[in-house]
């Protein structure tokens, strides 16, 4: 294997371990308690130090040691869990991070700093440790006992029946006589005690209740479940306890091992090993719940409960928890994912674009030519390849959640750091979008969010003064919508300051005083280069760098943002992103002898333009689309198509970021797989097309900007109207 | 269930008859208690019992306890199939340590 493959998968490794380390983190902080959690970290960071090790990463193998040792303690229990410690074990998170970053990745040193806050950090731990180490040795947890109560140790090679009778199975109708008699049945009572230890004196005896308890030693071949099965009727109403012969032990174990691994459930385990019934299992899980409202929330293991009710040998459960742990080792490996270069990726979906528009010549030839069993060849084909489209498509997306999560770290971080009390909430994680956008937004949205904190949220006697609950709330909300994937920044912090806004905006000779401007292009002002609003500069934000970067970093993506602002009632930042920067549905018009693509999520309706509005148009850029006004752009005039206008038009009603505006064409050519080829830089400020594509005959159509043009007819109409008024 | 009190040479011999099962066990149980009371030696013959349950075997078991415990003497004889078959199933012939023909179950 070639090693710095091997390496490369490492560093990636790590990093998810490491993400999964301060989600773990971040959860502790709210459930201490849970010990599955803590042994996930424990494990990632083993991992993580075990494999630095094979790559003779020393210094990650050093701290991550260090990590490792605490980890261990909080796991055994003698090292408590609290804020400062998660606090602590963040900042290992992000040197281990810092390591990987310098040692594994770029093979250089820690500088000095680096290295001495890496120090330090260890130093911490390891005081840490000190304090535990040098307390008293934790008492040995006492080995819970095996044999029930009545019944002795177990000996020879015989099932071991422990049977209590509660006190109403006569008057229900019951006899443990038929019960025994029946076990007869499927195997050799060996020996059969009665324990009447319960048994009051005489005159004190209810005749209908039973005082009497057995324990049997029993041979048979039969299961376990088979023995249990001889009680069903008397379930309720005793208590039963099976211990399989001793020479089962080893038969039980080694079905253990074999187990399918189809479950990493203890008790589920046990069960198909045929060491646990159902039912004992159940009972176990019931008085596991009755511990957990006793003991005040803590709750034992399963394995423990199972031990502990006498149940099943700790020796099995030991077992069973080997390899529970090895199934869960295995799933997590196999519920990773295949690492395919972006490059691979990417060769795929060019060769899928390539396929789609010679599917589509092929398709245009099988019309013409009028045979009709090739046309409907070739529209299967076509259909088959809108799927592999869609699914090489698919590939490169990711769900937005992971970008999401980051920010929980950061929104802690920063509140802490503002001395602000502010939850983040998030909404639509499952929500998808292309990876190459995924990655280029992180930045952008991180701007928002500190931005947000620092200047939309108050202080919580701000907050309190307004009414509002002390601790502010950040929402990021993702859906998709139109074609679009729609990503919300927002906060119910102060909202923006118009007033405030449009001053600093004319000091800063970004507007002459005096214009008048609608609430939106207010809000707009904020992205503009040097502008910033806040009083204070923080380390954070409000040196007016930052929004002007995050509004050009988001239309380098195709997208757009808006802002929706309530004073006093917070504040909302909408990116609206392209779905796919790579293949689209689209539609087909053509106005002339040139074809134009519409992309088809943003078109609502075609209608035609009736001869009354084409009169009219030569003097007003709208029509009335059932009573409302629709701005249109003529595509011909806008493209400057020289070809004598058809007999009839059409116009092609499209909606963008809530905007309606319809675009005047000559023909209605239906819907068309649309592969994206991006214009030269020639073209760069060509407005209102945003790309090209290749017809099936061959011929070039282009990609309509449709936010442009929609921004382009509104435009226009505000104007006629303001000048018509 | 009948419960036949005979007095032989200061002996109570409890003749019962029936069955020594749950549907009798009060009158079975007020009956043991009234005659242990009155008597030192109680002699229980067991032949006449038809069919017995754990609840008449409970009865039995504490009627010889509760004469260990008043220092009388509680005794079982002529076991019945019916009997021997419980007490046989318990592994008990021991407690009811009286002269009892050991069954053939292996």
């Amino acid at each position: 294997m070639n090693m710095d493959q091997a390496l490369q998968t490492y560093i990636e490794e790590s990093r998810g371990l490491l993400d999964e380390m301060e989600s773990i983190l971040l959860r502790l902080e709210s459930e201490p308690q849970d010990e599955e959690t803590v042994n996930a970290m424990f494990r990632a960071a083993h991992t993580i130090k075990g494999s630095a090790g094979l790559f003779g990463l020393d210094a990650i193998v050093a701290f991550t040691h260090v990590v490792e040792n605490v980890l261990d303690e909080v796991r055994e229990g003698t090292q408590a869990v609290n804020g400062e410690l998660v606090e602590l074990l963040l900042k290992c998170c992000d040197h281990i991070g810092l390591l990987i970053t310098v040692v594994a990745e770029a093979g250089e040193m820690l500088d000095m700093e680096q290295a001495a806050a890496g120090e330090a950090i260890a130093a911490v731990l390891r005081s840490l440790m000190g304090g535990a180490a040098s307390g008293v040795a934790m008492p040995a947890v006492q080995e819970p006992r095996l044999d029930a109560s009545g019944g002795g140790p177990i000996e020879g090679d015989y099932w071991h029946i422990s049977l209590g009778f509660g006190p109403d199975v006569l008057r229900n109708g019951m006899d443990p006589i038929s019960f025994i008699r029946y076990l007869s049945t499927i195997g050799d009572i060996v020996s059969l005690r009665v324990d009447d230890s319960e048994l009051p004196e005489l005159n004190a005896i209810d005749p209908e209740s039973c005082y009497l308890s057995f324990s049997i030693e029993f041979k048979s071949e039969a299961d376990k479940k088979t023995i249990e099965d001889a009680f069903e009727f008397v379930r309720e109403d005793c208590r039963l306890r099976i211990f399989p012969p001793p020479s089962h032990l080893a038969a039980f174990v080694e079905r253990l091992e074999h187990a399918s691994g189809n479950t990493d459930m203890l008790g589920q385990l046990l069960i198909e090993a045929g060491i646990l019934t159902s039912n004992e299992l159940e009972d176990a899980l019931a008085a596991q719940e009755n511990t957990m409202a006793a003991g005040g929330g803590a709750k034992l293991p399963i394995g423990e409960v199972l031990v502990k009710e006498g149940v099943v040998q700790k020796e099995v459960v030991d077992v069973a928890l080997e390899k529970q742990r090895q199934i869960r080792d295995h799933k997590a490996q196999e519920a990773k994912f295949i690492r395919v270069s972006a490059e691979k990726l990417d060769e795929l979906i060019n060769l899928v674009g390539e396929l789609v528009i010679a599917g589509a010549g092929a398709s245009l030839l099988a019309h013409r030519s009028g045979d009709v069993a090739l046309h409907e060849s070739t529209s299967v084909v076509s259909g088959l390849v809108e799927e592999i489209r869609d699914g090489a498509l698919k590939l490169r997306m990711v769900e937005i959640g992971e970008t999401f999560n980051r920010f929980q770290r950061v929104v802690r971080d920063v509140s802490k750091e503002l001395g602000k009390d502010i939850g983040l909430e998030i909404s639509g994680a499952e929500t998808e979008l292309d990876k190459t956008v995924v990655e280029k937004i992180g930045d952008p949205l991180m701007h928002l969010v500190r931005n947000a904190m620092d200047h939309g949220i108050e202080s919580a006697e701000a907050r309190m003064a307004a009414g509002k609950p002390a601790k502010g709330s950040l929402r990021l909300n993702a859906y998709h919508d139109s074609g679009s994937i729609v990503i919300e920044v927002a906060d119910d912090g102060g909202g923006l300051k118009k007033e405030r806004i449009l001053k600093k905006a004319v000091e800063r000779g970004i507007i002459s005083p005096g214009q008048t401007l609608s609430d939106n292009d207010i809000y707009n002002l904020i992205f503009e280069a040097g502008f910033s609003t806040a009083d204070q500069v923080t380390s954070l934000s409000g040196r007016g760098v930052g929004m002007d970067v995050v509004k050009r970093n988001i239309q380098a993506l195709r997208g757009t943002v808006d802002i929706e602002s309530l004073e006093g009632h917070g504040t909302t930042v909408r990116i609206r992103l392209p779905l796919t920067l790579a293949i689209i549905d689209g539609f087909l018009v053509g106005v002339g002898k040139s074809a134009f693509v519409v992309p088809l999520d943003m078109v609502l309706e075609c209608i035609e333009l009736s001869d009354a509005d084409r009169k009219a148009a030569d003097t007003r850029n709208y029509v009335n689309l059932r009573g409302e006004v629709l701005p249109f752009v003529r595509l011909r005039d806008q493209f400057e198509v020289n070809a004598a206008a058809g007999k009839r038009e059409n116009i092609v009603v499209v909606q963008y970021g809530g905007q309606k505006a319809g675009f005047v064409v000559d023909e209605l050519m239906g819907e068309f797989q649309t592969v994206i080829k991006p214009l030269g830089s020639v073209f760069r400020h060509l407005r209102g097309i945003s790309g090209s594509t290749i017809l099936g005959t061959g011929e070039v159509a282009l990609i309509l900007d449709v936010p442009a043009l929609v921004q382009l007819g509104v435009a226009r109409d505000e104007q006629m109207v303001m000048h018509g008024a | 269930m009948d419960i036949n009190a005979q007095q032989v040479n200061g002996i109570c011999t409890l003749q019962m008859e029936g069955e020594l099962t749950i549907y009798h066990g009060q009158e079975i149980r007020d009956g043991l208690i009234e005659h242990l009371a009155a008597n030192n030696e109680i002699e229980l013959n067991l032949s006449g019992i038809t069919e017995m349950d754990t609840a008449g075997f409970q009865l039995l078991l504490a009627a010889k306890r509760e004469g260990t415990r008043l220092g009388k003497i509680v005794r079982f004889v002529s076991h019945s199939q019916a009997t021997l078959d419980v007490i046989d199933l318990y592994s008990m012939a021991a407690q009811f340590g009286d002269p009892l023909l050991i069954s053939a179950r292996q």
